[in-house]
């Protein structure tokens, strides 16, 4: 079957079928996944030299390692004799990859080291010839990122836009590094871009999240009432964008006069024992996050306080992580706040995540019908402008977002 | 056949896991001393929850507003909330001392919501206290087998 991918995007609308049709979900594998910048492990969660964690870019298997020389390397997770994984662990660490088939042994930097028995290879075996497959790997503010692809554009070029709302992002660890204390995963039985599309939509938060918005405090749910609060959503090219939903909380560093809140009170008088009145400001503005969320084309957003990674499965399944996140030798008092602020809202059993997976679900079931139906994404169109930055920008609640998620797609889809 | 000394506990244990499958969250948040927590932790191995990310940590608040939720009508994935049956046993006493119990317990549940089925094993342990009105809960864990895999959205209370 011949598709014409760049027929099933235009500039207000995309095509029921990006949702439900396998073989497009085949093809965004590889010209996607296979020929962009794909966001595996954040530097905490690797720190030492030996530590390992295991990812994916798109459906492949990669095993992200810092070797001795604390070099980080993404290795594609296949032994290249007979193919088998040679880690299933998430994390940990280790001296070596053994293939657990046969026992070919690679050092952290993918080199083969080791085969039993190898004079049943002849003389002429070259060890040399059969390294892991390793990934052109770059990183930026910690983020690491590994691609298949040689030839494209550096990571640095490929995040343009995004970079200046990742340093922003980054000063929740309110002078500490951040660092990764743990993660909720869950799926939903949906198509990967229907998450996608969901990181700037503000549109959904006061319909899907009323539940939240319920069980937070009167102050909170004045911070919260994100379409009435002067923000707005940005292209910032390659698919990437930003939603500001509290133009209040984009810098963290500013406004360090502000009243604490009252939920964090408690928090502060904790805090107030080893820091200066200034410090305690400003560790807990970080520990509420930032006013905005950040969707970084195909699988990464910066939402408020947290990574959110999506993970595609199939056409019809996608895997959702949501990294929480912490200061690196920070307050133990503010790391816990920041927990049990992830666990009030995300992951599957949190006040949030569950609803939006309820919706997303609801899509995916609804596209089954009408297929030759479009998705509009046309909320916020009449009024987008250019700002200064020569980027595209509308209010918050505008499908702005994901016209610039959109467009890439066909950018990448169909060349 | 349940040793007859624990045999009040596994009674306060059913009634607990029957009110919960029965809907009837007043009397589940009666059930609890005024700092219990209820923890369903990531790590296997966790037993310090307060510094570490779990699935729910919750007090008598957030316990609370998890049963505020789910009566609210305004949780789509609460709406009709799932329903479930839950069974219990392999019961082991722990520990106790002079006026508590820790037991531990084998919990299978079924879930059931939109024409779908879904499964959850856990090791569930509870701290009991005894008082004048009968046995109350000061800690609540349960510990899902498959707790470090990825989930399905969970919209109830274990």
């Amino acid at each position: 079957m011949t598709t014409h991918f760049a027929d099933l995007v235009r500039p207000d609308r995309a095509s029921t079928r990006l949702y439900t049709d396998d073989a497009i979900f085949a093809a965004e594998m590889e010209k996607i996944f296979s020929h962009t910048w794909v966001w595996v492990a954040h530097v905490s969660e690797i720190p030492n030299p030996g530590d390992f964690k295991t990812a994916k870019v798109g459906l492949q298997p990669v095993i992200v390692t810092r070797d001795r020389a604390v070099q980080i390397h993404v290795l594609l997770n296949r032994c290249r004799h007979r193919a088998a994984t040679l880690c299933e662990a998430r994390a940990g660490h280790v001296n070596s990859l053994i293939c657990p088939y046969h026992g070919w042994s690679y050092a952290l930097d993918g080199s083969l080291r080791g085969v039993p028995y190898e004079k049943g290879y002849g003389t002429d075996f070259d060890r040399g010839e059969f390294p892991l497959i390793s990934l052109r790997t770059e990183q930026y503010a910690g983020l690491i990122f590994a691609t298949f692809d040689e030839t494209i554009m550096s990571l640095d070029e490929h995040l343009g836009g995004a970079k200046k709302w990742l340093d922003l992002f980054m000063k929740q660890g309110g002078g500490y590094p951040i660092k990764v204390m743990g993660e909720h995963k869950f799926r939903f039985p949906g198509n990967w871009k229907i998450q996608l599309e969901n990181t700037t939509d503000a549109y959904h938060f006061p319909i899907v999240h009323k539940s939240f918005l319920t069980a937070v405090d009167a102050e909170m749910e004045q911070q919260m009432d994100m379409l009435n609060s002067g923000g707005w959503v940005e292209d910032l090219g390659n698919g990437h964008s930003v939603a500001v939903m509290m133009p209040d909380l984009v810098d963290l560093d500013d406004n360090l006069d502000a009243p604490i809140p009252v939920r964090f009170q408690t928090l502060a008088d904790e805090l107030a024992k080893d820091h200066t009145p200034q410090e305690v400001r400003r560790l807990v503005r970080a520990v509420g996050g930032a006013g905005f969320n950040l969707n970084m084309f195909p699988n990464l957003a910066c939402s408020m306080a947290f990574f959110r990674v999506l993970q595609p499965v199939a056409v019809d399944e996608t895997e959702i992580r949501h990294v929480a996140l912490g200061m690196d030798g920070g307050p133990p008092a503010a790391n816990r706040a920041r927990m049990r602020i992830h666990e009030f809202f995300q992951g599957p059993m949190g006040f949030g995540s569950p609803d939006d997976a309820e919706v997303w679900d609801r899509v995916q079931r609804g596209a089954q019908g009408g297929r030759d139906l479009w998705l509009m994404l046309h909320r916020g169109l009449a009024h987008e402008a250019e700002n200064p930055d020569g980027h595209r920008v509308s209010d918050v609640s505008a499908e702005t977002g994901m016209r610039a998620a959109y467009r890439k797609w066909r950018d990448m889809m169909a060349p | 056949m349940i040793q007859s000394d624990l045999f009040p506990l596994v009674s306060f244990l059913w009634l607990e896991a029957d009110l919960l499958d029965g809907g009837e969250y007043d009397d589940w948040l009666a059930l609890w001393t005024a700092d219990g927590k209820y923890v369903v932790p990531i790590d296997p191995k966790a037993t310090d929850f307060e510094n570490t990310l779990n699935y729910a940590y919750d007090d008598h608040e957030l316990r609370s507003k998890r049963v505020a939720r789910l009566r609210s009508g305004q949780s789509v994935s609460a709406s009709p909330i799932a329903r479930t049956v839950r069974s219990q046993s392999r019961f082991r006493l722990l520990s106790s001392g002079e006026n508590w119990f820790e037991i531990r317990c084998a919990q299978f549940l079924v879930e059931s919501r939109r024409e779908r089925e879904r499964y959850y094993a856990a090791d569930v342990t509870h701290r009991l206290i005894s008082t004048d009105a009968g046995f109350r809960i000061d800690q609540k864990v349960i510990r899902l087998i498959n707790s470090t895999d990825t989930l399905d959205g969970i919209g109830y209370i274990f």
